[in-house]
């Protein structure tokens, strides 16, 4: 069995109100920062998973990212992998 | 309809059951039923309502875990049945994130949590949840949430307004929802979701009686 470290990312898609991440674009225009034109905000999910090579973990990867890790009504996601 | 039991679904961090079971029995003398989420057989309850509260503290979203417990994996059969079920507000949010209703229930769009009376049009009549074409049209509910912002993609929409299966909508929105949608039904209409709490509307003396129209269809066929 191969272990790998796998990072999914899981964001609001373009076409959904994002109210947090303007509420922090708006602190972070207060902080001073200039020349911030979009600021969203997505949630990162680490998972240590064993399977029998790459294509089996991705199945699995891709099993929980679309029924359970995203809702895809309002959410993308993608992942990145690493062999350990 | 003397023996006609209401199951009403208990999770981890539902807080409206005890309301729901009270506004019922209390108010309507229809009889209830906890039902502890761990629970599959659905085999002697006539209706089922999904309470409001934080089932698993929200973790993920709201609603993504509820929606892998035992009790929603019976669901299915229960609602292809044409038994009734009626999701109120995380209950709604339960209904969208395991597929009975389309759209999903997202942040407020000025990020409070509102907790106020809003005031409510009724849109369709399907399923008989609200007296539709009755003298009333306009119903007053309290509504108390986050994420409580309806959203759907525009194909989604369409079907919704074209097959009748908006049941209500905000008049003044008060959260960002895609068309002022505050609750919406399945195609049979035998499923209800939505946000405003009908069994906090259920005695004149805490404030107002319109909930109880839509908790007393909870018993039609």
């Amino acid at each position: 069995m191969d272990q790998f470290a796998v990072k999914v990312f899981v964001r609001l898609r373009p076409s959904v109100l994002d109210p947090a991440g303007e509420a922090t674009k708006s602190a972070s225009i207060k902080l001073g920062v200039e020349g911030i034109k979009s600021l969203r905000i997505g949630k990162m999910i680490e998972v240590k998973i064993e399977g029998n090579g790459e294509n089996e973990v991705r199945e699995k990867i891709d099993l929980l990212c679309d029924r359970l890790f995203a809702n895809t009504v309002i959410e993308d996601y993608e992942y990145s992998l690493e062999k350990l | 309809m003397d023996n006609f039991t209401v199951g009403v679904v208990v999770f981890p961090g539902s807080n409206c059951d005890r309301d729901v079971s009270w506004a019922l029995e209390g108010c309507l003398d229809i009889r209830t039923k906890y039902l502890w989420h761990e629970s599959s057989d659905l085999s002697d309850v006539d209706a089922i309502v999904l309470p409001g509260g934080f089932s698993y503290g929200d973790y993920l979203r709201c609603g993504a875990i509820a929606r892998f417990s035992p009790l929603i994996n019976a669901l299915d059969e229960f609602v292809k049945s044409g038994k009734r079920v009626l999701g109120i507000c995380n209950g709604f949010q339960i209904l969208t994130e395991s597929g009975f209703l389309p759209g999903a229930l997202t942040a407020n769009k000025n990020l409070n949590f509102i907790c106020d009376d809003v005031e409510l049009d009724i849109i369709s009549s399907k399923g008989g949840w609200f007296n539709h074409g009755g003298e009333k049209q306009t119903i007053k509910l309290p509504i108390a949430h986050g994420e409580g912002r309806y959203h759907c993609d525009s194909d989604t929409l369409k079907k919704l307004v074209d097959n009748e299966l908006i049941a209500l909508r905000y008049k003044n929105n008060p959260n960002g929802s895609s068309f002022d949608i505050a609750g919406i039904t399945n195609e049979k209409g035998n499923v209800l979701g939505l946000m405003p709490h009908p069994e906090r509307a259920c005695d004149e003396t805490i404030g107002g009686t319109d909930g109880l129209f839509t908790l007393k269809s909870l018993i039609l066929k």
